[in-house]
């Protein structure tokens, strides 16, 4: 067993470390700086693979720390009670290793980067070190540090290496998280002022939850620090009306850059609002969970249309994730209050058992289907949806592990993709039953656009479109990368149990915590009218 | 008599440890300095011995003395010691302030020894400006005295209207320095104005003095506005306030700014809006603490409530009117000359944030004296980090215009691969002061969006005001990147100007020594500066 702190610290700062020493590479050799690059990532992955080997989902919650595992906590700036606190659940660990698996991935995919090669995994490794600090922190100080430490690589990577309207997408992407990342700084305040002065996640979610006496989040407070997180949060998972800004980014970075955009960054909203907006706010999350599920159903629908209406092949894997992303909210939010309580639990347990499930499936699909966009990009220097054709006789091998990355995409049982969107319907039903028929029919929209793209794309019986004698077969290394995302999507889609054994302790915790923490709020709003937002001080 | 003066100064100990003189002995050998460098002309000696050398050792003993102070000071339990008879007062508030000053005044010496801004000839003139200056900021770091506040602003304004103008022969550079000085006589009037009413009113001048007499003067009496007495005084205090919004660059006396900016070169900017912005904002603090204090009436306290909420209207108003105006410029100059204008607007935020909760807040309630001190801290900790991320702004902006001989935005296209270390440095400081981590700028900020937060709970409408900053940070980020985006996102025409800045010259060495503070320790290691400036900030509540 490594040290918790050496581990994760290790984890999260292994890839700057790595940056640090990529910037004393000499520019031109870039095959070295690339090997380089890929040797990082995948010490970092291996690192993610200890924290697993070291998880053990079966503890008892004695043994942790509010079950946080590899749970530490060092002061950083004691005056204003600011802590360097990270630890791993069942929540946070399968993301962590998602985006080891992801980053190792993307950086092998990068060898199509020609130019500033050098500052190309510079800032890649940066940003790998803001998306696993991300999941990793514990401390809302250090978390929104790590958010906001992705926005600059993330900007370069698509501002300097992405397609035509780079900057356009690269400014629209940067201010839609700031103006998000504005509204979490302004919650974090007001939790921070009424929690006696903490930035400690954990403490934050014992005082949401009703645990602790000295403080008390009032239902009104909840619902404004709720609303502020959960736009803050949607606005990268993205939700509907703050979309926007994921086409575009998604369509003109880097095929590696898209990978990590769809594979990890989106999931940070969902963890988000998993990790921070609910545990804190159950009286603001259950105000707000029917317009969540609505949402969530909304965007499902929304994303699939607009999906069926691109000619661009790239954008159309974008509003599929919109799409996808959709069931996310959908399973979080099917939190029903009824007379039979622990039956509509069980339901809600389900619903964020398979959001999470969503997440990582999808992290796994998007990112294989962004890469074999990218993968016949790099031939054809064109994604036009209606000039393809014939790509099956080309590239024979490659369009079999396409289409099984975009069958679990659609959700094919015994994919990934299936498990996902088929338990978070059926714990919608309980909920809502209409909402959850519509939901369900996302799925046949889903199967049209799929079935569609794969039919113009890799079937028909030839190939008309520009630079046709470019179109040779995918090289090893391309297959690599496209078996073991096939390898996984596979793997999840027969086996779930293998990430629900991971995941479902912490999650049938956090569903009863946060379930009782509503009862308290509710608890204390009968006993006393609502009142305004707490002023308590403690110094 | 002037004997008896001289004498008097001079044995000034009474018992004290630290005698009048002892404790000036920074802005003497500042003065010791500038008397040097003009003797060195007249004999000639500047032609072998460079000024510059003898400015920055003269600096450098200065901060020496300095750094001596702080330390011995703190070891010692005094909280604060006035001298010169109570004209001015020396704590670890105006000790922590003055170390900072000088190094500023180190680096921005360094700035144009590297940049040769100022030629041979003209060097003595230059730096015996820039130090003079720097004496009347120092000034206005320990003033106790209304008097010695009024002369500390103007001994810091006239030297910067000359180094304004310092640019002989560039029309600009006089339209500027005219401006400046009209701007600078018109508000220094107004100030005078206000300070002859409050000194009259009240009978005296002394910072210390004038809660008392305050008391003693609406002792039995109402202090609403209904009583003249008030009404005079409040117009005293808002003819004080414009002097220092001229200073601030508050909107509307903001005028000056981008044309000054523009006009003056960007050495000498990168000290105005450094240097001259932290000493009127060290010296507001203490003029907001003389006149706000605990011992205030019910019906004084809501004055200067409204008077708080109002000045962080202003504030607000600053900040925003700052960014969007900043964002149609096309020369980098006058970029940052708006940049500076919205920066004042969040500082002062933090000022607005001290009044409302020094007013507002039941005195003796729990944390009454921790939670206006963090206010100050905020304040501090920015000025701290705005001190590297803004000057090394304008630095970057003169070795730039060093090597292209322009400072038009659009001539920085493809910088970013071809003088990587300022291009970077650049980076840092602009992201810093949009306020992204893990960068100082960050760090300052949410200190001051932290006390105004805190101030909310004695009056809602400071939260009105910090929605209104936390937007203008989004607001901000637009005119910033656009630089980054033109240095990185674009190409490099082919017949520009090429440009060679290699890491390991001077000019890289000092943009690497001046923006790798801002990651650490100002965006890190917080709290070895935060906890200076806390101690420092207690320093200014611990006595009252």
């Amino acid at each position: 067993m490594v040290s918790p702190e050496l581990l994760l610290t290790a984890v999260v700062f292994l890839p700057t470390l790595w940056a640090l020493f990529t910037a004393f590479f000499e520019p031109k050799a870039t095959e070295a700086i690339r090997y380089f690059g890929l040797f990082g990532t995948a010490l970092t992955f291996v690192l993610t693979l200890i924290v697993l080997w070291q998880f053990n989902p079966e503890l008892d919650v004695k043994e942790t720390h509010a079950g946080y595992q590899m749970w530490f906590q060092m002061p950083w700036v004691p005056d204003w009670n600011v802590n360097y606190s990270m630890g791993v659940d069942g929540i946070s660990l399968p993301l962590v290793v998602l985006t080891g698996l992801i980053s190792f991935l993307a950086m092998l995919a990068s060898w199509s980067i020609e130019k500033h090669v050098k500052g190309y995994v510079i800032l890649f490794l940066l940003l790998e070190t803001g998306m696993l600090g991300v999941f990793l922190a514990l401390d809302f100080f250090l978390f929104y540090i790590f958010w906001e430490v992705m926005l600059l690589p993330m900007y370069f990577l698509i501002g300097i290496w992405g397609g035509p309207r780079r900057e356009y997408a690269a400014i629209k992407f940067f201010l839609y998280t700031l103006a998000g990342g504005v509204l979490m700084l302004i919650a974090m305040l007001m939790l921070y002022f009424n929690s006696g002065r903490s930035f400690d996640l954990i403490t934050l979610a014992e005082i949401g939850q009703g645990n602790i006496a000295e403080y008390v989040f009032s239902p009104t407070f909840q619902i404004a620090a709720f609303i502020l997180l959960f736009i803050g949060f949607a606005i990268k998972l993205p939700a509907f009306p703050f979309h926007t800004w994921l086409p575009d980014a998604h369509v003109e970075a880097p095929t590696p850059i898209s990978m990590i955009l769809a594979g990890v960054l989106l999931k940070m909203g969902g963890y988000g609002i998993l990790r921070i907006a609910f545990p804190i706010c159950p009286y603001g999350a259950q105000y707000c969970a029917y317009g969540i599920v609505a949402l969530g159903v909304f965007s499902i629908i929304y994303g699939a249309f607009a999906a069926l209406a691109q000619t661009d092949f790239k954008r159309l894997v974008a509003y599929s994730s919109v799409s996808h992303m959709g069931y996310v909210l959908l399973g979080m939010g099917v939190w029903k209050i009824s007379e039979n309580a622990d039956d509509a639990v069980y339901y809600w347990q389900m619903g964020v058992s398979a959001a999470m499930f969503q997440m990582i499936a999808h992290g796994i699909s998007s990112a294989g289907m962004f890469f074999m966009v990218g993968v016949l990009y790099d031939r054809v220097h064109h994604r036009d949806l209606n000039k393809f054709g014939g790509i099956a006789g080309l590239m024979p091998q490659y369009t079999g592990i396409a289409a099984v990355l975009f069958f679990a995409g659609l959700g094919l049982p015994g994919l990934c993709g299936f498990i996902g969107e088929v338990f978070t319907v059926l714990s919608a039903w309980q909920y809502d039953h209409m909402l959850a028929i519509i939901a369900a029919g996302g799925v046949i929209l889903t199967a049209g656009y799929i079935l569609w793209t794969i039919q113009r794309v890799y079937f028909g019986p030839s190939y008309k479109g520009p630079h046709a004698e470019a179109i040779v077969p995918a090289n090893s290394r391309e297959l690599l990368v496209g078996y073991v995302l096939l390898a996984f999507a596979i793997l999840f889609g027969v086996c779930p149990n293998l990430l629900f054994y991971e995941m479902n302790p912490t999650i049938e915790r956090f569903v009863h915590q946060v379930d009782a923490g509503y009862d308290k709020a509710l608890e204390q709003l009968q006993a006393a009218p609502p009142e305004g937002v707490e002023t308590t001080w403690i110094p | 008599m002037f004997s008896t003066l001289l004498n008097q100064i001079l044995s000034d100990s009474t018992g004290q440890p630290f005698g009048s003189l002892q404790l000036f002995g920074p802005e003497l050998t500042l003065s010791a300095g500038i008397v040097l460098m003009l003797l060195a002309r007249l004999c000639g000696i500047d032609r072998r011995l460079p000024t510059h050398w003898i400015a920055l050792w003269m600096t450098f003993i200065a901060f020496s003395l300095g750094v001596f102070q702080f330390v011995e000071f703190s070891r010692s339990d005094l909280g604060t010691v006035e001298y010169f008879s109570g004209l001015m007062v020396f704590d670890r508030f105006s000790a922590l302030f003055r170390l900072g000053l000088l190094l500023f005044l180190i680096f921005t010496i360094t700035l144009t020894v590297i940049s040769g801004i100022p030629d041979r000839d003209d060097a003595p003139d230059f730096y015996s400006l820039l130090m003079g200056a720097s004496v009347g900021m120092l000034l206005m770091g320990g003033a106790n005295h209304l008097l010695m506040l009024f002369l500390g602003v103007e001994m810091s304004s006239v030297p910067s209207y000359a180094m304004v103008g310092f640019l002989k022969g560039r029309k600009a550079s006089s339209e500027a320095a005219l401006k400046f000085v009209v701007y600078g006589a018109g508000a220094a009037g107004v100030m005078l104005y206000g300070i002859s009413l409050i000194a009259g009113l009240l009978g005296t001048a002394e910072f210390p003095q004038i809660a008392i007499q305050l008391q003693t003067l609406f002792a039995g009496e109402s202090a609403a506005l209904s009583n003249p007495a008030i009404r005079l005084l409040m117009l005293g205090i808002l003819m004080l306030l414009v002097g220092f919004a001229f200073k601030l660059s508050v909107v509307p006396f903001h005028f000056w700014t981008p044309d000054v900016f523009q006009g003056a070169s960007a050495e000498v900017g990168g000290f105005l809006s450094v240097a001259s912005k932290s000493a009127a904002f060290v010296l507001l603090v203490r003029t907001v603490l003389a006149f706000v204090t605990p011992a205030s009436s019910a019906d004084l306290g809501q004055i200067y409530l409204t008077l708080g909420l109002g000045i962080g209207v202003i504030a607000a108003i600053t900040a925003t009117f700052g960014n969007l105006a900043a964002y149609s410029q096309t020369n980098m100059k006058r970029l940052l000359a708006y940049s500076t204008i919205a920066h004042s607007g969040y500082m002062l935020m933090a000022i607005a944030a001290l009044i409302v909760l020094r007013a507002g807040l039941e005195p003796g309630s729990t944390g009454y004296d921790d939670r206006c001190a963090r206010a100050v801290e905020g304040l501090l900790y920015y000025l701290a980090v705005y001190f590297f991320m803004n000057l090394g702004a304008f630095a970057i902006t003169a070795l730039i215009r060093n090597e292209t001989f322009s400072e038009e935005i659009e001539d920085y296209a493809g910088l970013g691969f071809q003088a990587p270390i300022l291009a970077i440095g650049m980076g840092m400081c602009l992201f810093s002061l949009v306020g992204l981590p893990p960068l100082g700028g960050f760090v300052g900020k949410l200190f001051i969006f932290a006390a105004v937060y805190d101030s909310g709970f004695v009056h809602p409408l400071m939260w009105g005001i910090l929605a209104i900053g936390g937007l203008n940070t989004v607001f901000s980020l637009f005119y910033y990147i656009r630089v980054m985006k033109t240095m990185y996102l674009q190409e490099r025409p082919a017949t520009a100007r090429a440009l060679r800045v290699p890491a390991w010259s001077y000019s890289g060495a000092f943009v690497l020594i001046l923006t790798l503070p801002l990651l650490l320790p100002l965006g890190t290691a917080v709290q070895l500066v935060s906890g200076v400036a806390k101690r420092a900030a207690m320093s200014l509540f611990a006595g009252l």
